[in-house]
């Protein structure tokens, strides 16, 4: 399932497109506004970036578990031979083995699927990596509903269990901005690091000039009814709702939140001190250990007395289908957060889906299913 | 408490010659001797504390001792004779960690590395810094006491001990790493790993083995104390992983087995050829090795705690024979 039949498609897949293009965002007419959006569109912005991320850095190698084209280092393969060990499927025995080369001078970068590394090698990665404060960045791929890999793929709680491990830093990246900035901000922190990375087809959200930055979000919109905070990819659609919400008069504060450790951002405690109706947080994960966890720290740590609604996968594994199908149903997408504000500020809205609803121009429609493998 | 062995002060008074020439070289008297060394402290700690991991010192002392006698090529220890406290993990914000690796010496290009897995053989290798010269006697006074870093199943920060390593199966991964970062760097030092054998039933060492062969790992070098003892009993009954030998030479390393007591085997097994591949030295041992009293318990050796008075008693008469000799 996760070797030879997915790289064929994606090997299909990239050779038949331009890997930077601009793609139109249908909205209905219910939604002018956003009808004539020209959002940009970039594939495999990770391969590029961390290919020009590593050239002047040498200490950089890359060690990945037989997932290369699938978590977006086959590039760097071929470019920097040397530099690249292929540790096949050896994942335990590759987190203890970053680990070695982190404490000679190296920066290993290790790449597969999110869940191979800390449910399969979270004792690894402990002993290994965290323990000794090593700089070793775990590049973590398919995260949350991103995959249709089904439960043995799809990385829904690792957040819950990283963000209690000393030690380690985690990000998380939301759009193509996110992913060139990430490895930058990695770079500052002396000690391991976790990365929560996308793939494949992804939005510029945020503008290129404006990088991630570490323990501070983005600061899309200030409001007075609802603090809403929001990571990875339910960013994208927290904005298309956000944008229906205020035209409907909901003033709301929207945080995009990359850096889940350390978790202490102000920004985070004022947006939520200030809101009337109370926090909602959406995340790509469980509702249990992942953003509404830290938020719900934080806002009791400072005494903030409004209520915490955590959308998010209710507390269930999922099964495999697509981010679209998935995100419908777990609750994640734009429309589960018009509902939820509904019921916050106890009012109907008048929003459905049409108002919400985007096509999003694709060659090959099929595409996300198998990029997602 | 005797002091430290003729060998440790030798040790200290050659170590420029030893770096010269790359090794040092005891006469097997001198290795035999550290090796009782090694039991005899280890046995008086467990009578001392009312118990101890003394079976494992006395299956892996001819091991230890050929290892910071004959097969290493280090630099004086770093370390302070007496160790500190426990400073706290590692960690951005303790500038105060102290890695245990200092007892071994520099790090340094041409000099060897050593890195031990199975962490409760600590009590072991604090013996083994003793005889070599690299620890205090009186270090052992602090062993497994709170606050120590001289702990009982030692962590990265313990004498000796470069990564934390007691977690099984994690220690030679690290290991592999550390060396093929090392043969990037164009280091001719190596990198020694000591392992006991139960711990080959963990999964994850054979995922190192298959790496280090494929990556033609062939600057590391592990010793490994072939007691067929684990916590449960023996290894045969518990879980039997047939020949070490035949896996590892099928997993694409070089293997060579000896009688783990026999120190002249083991010289003539450490000049065994593996270009391309890690080598093992499997090392035959007798759990009870030196200390006939233990055969008693035997199968169940893991951890000697003494049942009576009667019984310290008689191990305290062993440990009156071992000074006299």
């Amino acid at each position: 399932m996760r070797t030879s039949f997915g790289l064929l498609f994606r090997t299909t897949h990239y050779a038949l497109r331009t890997t930077h293009h601009l793609i139109t965002h249908h909205y209905t007419q219910h939604n002018a506004a956003y009808r004539d959006t020209m959002l940009e569109m970039l594939t495999r912005v990770h391969a590029r970036n961390l290919v020009e991320f590593a050239r002047t850095r040498p200490e950089v190698v890359v060690l990945s578990g037989d997932l290369t084209s699938s978590c977006e280092v086959d590039t760097f393969r071929d470019t920097y031979p040397e530099r690249f060990f292929s540790m096949g499927l050896t994942e335990q025995n590759m987190m203890s083995f970053a680990g070695g080369m982190a404490r000679e001078g190296y920066t290993p970068y290790v790449h597969t699927f999110a869940v191979f590394m800390y449910r399969r090698a979270l004792d690894q990665i402990e002993m290994s990596i965290a323990y000794p404060n090593l700089r070793v960045r775990m590049v973590g791929f398919l995260p949350g509903v991103t995959t249709p890999g089904g439960a043995t793929h799809q990385a829904i709680d690792d957040l819950g269990v990283l963000r209690a491990l000393p030690n380690l830093t985690i990000l998380e990246t939301g759009d193509a901005t996110d992913v060139e900035s990430v490895l930058g901000v990695a770079q500052a922190v002396e000690g391991p690091v976790y990365i929560r990375l996308i793939r494949g087809e992804i939005p510029r959200l945020f503008a290129a000039h404006e990088p991630m930055q570490l323990g501070r979000a983005r600061v899309l919109s200030r409001g007075t009814d609802i603090a809403l905070l929001s990571t990875g990819i339910c960013t994208e659609e927290a904005m298309r709702a956000t944008h229906v919400l205020r035209e409907r008069g909901v003033s709301l504060t929207h945080l995009h939140v990359t850096t889940l450790k350390p978790f202490a951002d102000p920004a985070v405690i004022e947006a939520a001190a200030n809101a009337r109706y109370g926090v909602i947080t959406m995340e790509n994960h469980t509702i249990m250990g992942g953003l509404g966890t830290a938020v719900a720290e934080l806002m009791a740590e400072h005494g903030v007395g409004v209520k915490l609604h955590r959308i998010g996968i209710p507390d269930t594994y999922i099964h495999g289908a697509s981010r679209q199908y998935l995100m419908r149903e777990y609750g994640l997408d734009a429309l589960a957060l018009v509902r939820r504000v509904e019921a916050v500020i106890g009012q109907t809205l008048d929003i459905d889906e049409d108002d919400l609803a985007a096509v999003r121009l694709n060659t090959f429609a099929s595409d996300q299913q198998q990029e997602a493998l | 408490m005797q002091s430290g062995s003729g060998l440790g002060v030798r040790a200290d008074a050659n170590i420029e010659t030893s770096c010269t020439l790359g090794v040092l070289m005891a006469s097997f008297d001198e290795v035999r001797q550290a090796a009782a060394g090694i039991r005899r402290r280890v046995l008086e700690q467990t009578i001392r504390a009312n118990g101890g991991y003394l079976s494992q010192a006395c299956s892996s002392a001819e091991l230890l001792a050929m290892l910071y006698t004959h097969y290493m090529r280090l630099g004086p220890s770093l370390g302070a004779p007496i160790p500190p406290p426990f400073q706290g993990a590692p960690s951005a914000r303790n500038p105060h960690h102290v890695n245990g690796g200092v007892y071994n010496g520099a790090q340094a290009p041409d000099l060897d590395r050593f890195i031990l897995s199975p962490t409760h053989y600590a009590m072991a290798l604090y013996a083994a810094l003793i005889e070599a010269g690299r620890m205090s006697p009186e270090a052992l006074a602090m062993f497994n006491a709170d606050g120590s870093s001289v702990e009982m199943i030692g962590g990265e920060h313990s004498p000796g001990l470069e990564v934390t390593g007691g977690s099984f199966g994690q220690a030679i991964s690290q290991a592999a790493g550390v060396a093929l970062a090392r043969k990037l760097r164009g280091d001719t030092g190596r990198v020694w790993v000591f392992m006991s054998d139960g711990e080959f039933q963990e999964g994850q060492v054979w995922e190192a083995v298959t790496v280090m062969a494929h990556h033609q790992i062939d600057n590391l070098r592990v010793v490994v104390d072939v007691n067929n003892q684990q916590v449960d009993g023996r290894m045969d009954q518990v879980m039997n992983i047939g020949s070490l030998r035949a896996k590892l030479e099928a997993f694409g390393a070089s293997a060579v087995e000896v009688d783990g007591h026999d120190l002249e085997a083991l010289a003539e097994a450490g000049e065994t050829p593996h270009i391309g591949r890690p080598l093992f030295i499997l090392g035959r041992t007798i759990p009870y090795r030196g200390i006939d009293l233990l055969h008693e318990r035997y199968p169940h050796l893991h951890y000697i705690r003494f049942k009576s008075d009667a019984e310290r008693e008689r191990y305290q008469e062993q440990l009156r024979v071992m000074r006299d000799e």
